[in-house]
């Protein structure tokens, strides 16, 4: 039964994962992208590759309060899709926002905060990638969990990133963070209950 | 009193109780913007809207949804096209490829509106640009308010077609229409201490939107130097593509200073005061490490947050890549003014 749950899941954050680039594509197409295409297809992946990081956080949150387990094996599809749009996110600013002017490029990631700090969210997310196979996962045990654990870091890092490239106006930041604030609450809550337990 | 807080006779309350209009609205606002956060949560608010525009449909959620390609449809439902009266033509700019009308018009920064850069034209439709008056206030001998139509009769309209370089790193080519600044400041005749000019916009809570939100101080105010005032390139715009003023743009009236930021373009004026002290500018007060009373297009002094080297040109397409910022954005008849002036300190 959870072999069919899962499978149909899967399929359902398929399409639904195949949706921005086909709308940006579509825009693209029918010169829809706003009088400043390369900013939004900047912004709307960037803002789609927080989204799975934040869908693929509220697995654990889920199980926690449910005690459902099936959904936990969403969590690497989740997060691969993040990449996915993590990797447009950073080639748009490479190619299509600086036109591969490495000497801007190197100077803009040193100068500017909130660029040093979403490519460090993104440096951190390639070891996860390489070791979410099944063969890493059974290869490397118990490090395997604390190596993936450094999600907890990507996530403040990419809502730090989001928060300081916003010029004044923080409401949309303030969505995601409070976001992340209840999904990381939800774990804290309940390791804290789990120690109180054992107490 | 406390306990029993509806039975209290109405004429109890002294005025120091009640809460500001304001401030009331802006509380409503932060409640408004925080319950929205919490309780349907950034992710299927998020969702849903980015779905709604998948499907076609426009997007009502403000802020949620980055860089809604929405706006051009509105415009072209409520577009301004009022011809100008009369207006001469000039050499600026003529050989500059003009900025499409509609990128003009979708793509602003006019926080009073909203912070997205489509909100301008879609949330803009309330404001009423006519009648309108300016007061001309301080150092000056005829410290009275103008109406928009005698302000029209101080000289003779004139298109100029100017760079505008936004302090976040892209740009537009205008073909505005108005007068030059100078010919009102002759107007008004400043007394021997005006050294700088204050700009005042308006902040009317009932027609624009964003400034029932505590993102910058309002009113919006900006401010020149009384030479920079002067100068034959400053101008207060009425117009572009030779039409009235959209509302989105600043209408009816509005500061155009090519050599600066875009956001000295104050819009909307209702004030223009003449003092003797350096005007304390509303971006100055949001963030004085980062925005500075001058604000001339400088391609060698970084912004905290943006490159100031290079620019991106609206309406260029996706794959044009980058073009390299021009000192003062590239008017360098103004140079002469800023002699001995240290620009990375006074940025």
């Amino acid at each position: 039964m959870f072999a069919q749950r899962i499978f149909y899941a899967k399929w359902i954050i398929w399409v639904f994962a195949l949706l921005p680039i086909t709308r940006l594509v579509w825009f693209g197409i029918n010169d829809d992208l706003t009088a400043n295409p390369v900013e939004f297809v900047e912004r709307s992946t960037g803002t789609w590759a927080l989204v799975f990081l934040l869908l693929s956080l509220s697995m654990t949150p889920i199980r926690l309060i449910t005690k459902q387990v099936w959904q936990i094996q969403l969590r690497r599809l989740l997060g691969l899709w993040m990449f996915f749009y993590a990797c447009l996110h950073l080639t748009t600013y490479v190619w299509l926002d600086y036109g591969f002017m490495w000497q801007d490029i190197v100077k803009d990631i040193i100068k500017h905060p909130y660029v040093i700090v979403g490519f460090s969210a993104y440096l951190l997310t390639i070891p996860l990638v390489i070791t979410s196979n099944n063969t890493m996962i059974k290869r490397l045990k118990s490090k395997w969990k604390t190596l993936h654990q450094s999600v907890y870091l990507i996530s403040i890092l990419a809502i730090l990133h989001f928060w300081w490239l916003v010029k004044k106006d923080v409401t949309e930041p303030f969505y995601y963070a409070s976001v992340l604030v209840i999904l990381l609450g939800i774990r804290v809550y309940f390791f804290l209950k789990k120690v109180n337990k054992q107490v | 009193m406390i306990l029993d807080n509806n039975k209290r006779n109405p004429s109890s309350i002294t005025p120091s109780e009640i809460t500001p209009r304001e401030i009331f609205e802006n509380r409503r606002q932060f409640i408004k913007n925080a319950g929205l956060g919490l309780a349907a949560g950034a992710l299927s608010t998020s969702l849903l809207s980015q779905a709604a525009t998948v499907v076609g449909g426009d997007t009502k959620g403000d802020g949620v949804l980055i860089g809604r390609a929405n706006a051009k449809k509105q415009v072209a439902k409520t577009g301004n096209t009022q011809k100008l009266p009369a207006f001469k033509k000039t050499s600026y700019g003529a050989d500059e490829k003009l900025t499409k009308y509609e990128d003009v018009t979708t793509y602003n920064n006019y926080y009073e509106f909203g912070t997205d850069k489509s909100d301008p034209a879609i949330h803009s439709t309330l404001f009423k640009p006519r009648p309108w008056t300016i007061s001309i206030e301080g150092e000056v001998k005829k410290a009275k308010t103008i109406s928009i139509e005698d302000f029209l009769k101080l000289a003779p309209l004139e298109e100029r077609i100017y760079r505008m370089r936004c302090v976040e790193g892209w740009s537009m080519v205008i073909p505005w229409v108005g007068l030059p600044l100078a010919s009102l400041v002759k107007w008004a005749e400043p007394t021997g201490n005006a050294k700088y000019i204050e700009f005042i916009s308006a902040n009317d809570t009932l027609t624009m939107p964003g400034v029932r939100v505590p993102v910058l101080d309002w009113p919006y105010v900006e401010g020149l130097r009384m030479d920079e005032a002067t100068h034959p390139l400053t101008l207060l715009a009425v117009g572009l593509y030779g039409e009235v003023l959209p509302n989105q743009n600043g209408a009816p009236v509005r500061l155009v200073t090519p050599w600066k930021y875009g956001f000295k373009g104050a819009k909307s004026i209702v004030k223009i005061r003449f003092v003797e002290k350096m005007p304390v500018t509303t971006w100055v007060k949001a963030g004085p490490s980062e925005y500075g009373f001058y604000a001339n297009v400088n391609p060698f002094v970084d912004h905290p947050r943006w490159t100031q080297s290079s620019e991106k040109r609206i309406g260029a397409g996706l794959f044009a890549g980058r073009i390299k910022t021009k000192m003062f954005n590239g008017y360098d008849e103004v140079g002469q003014m800023y002699a001995g002036l240290d620009l990375r300190k006074h940025f």
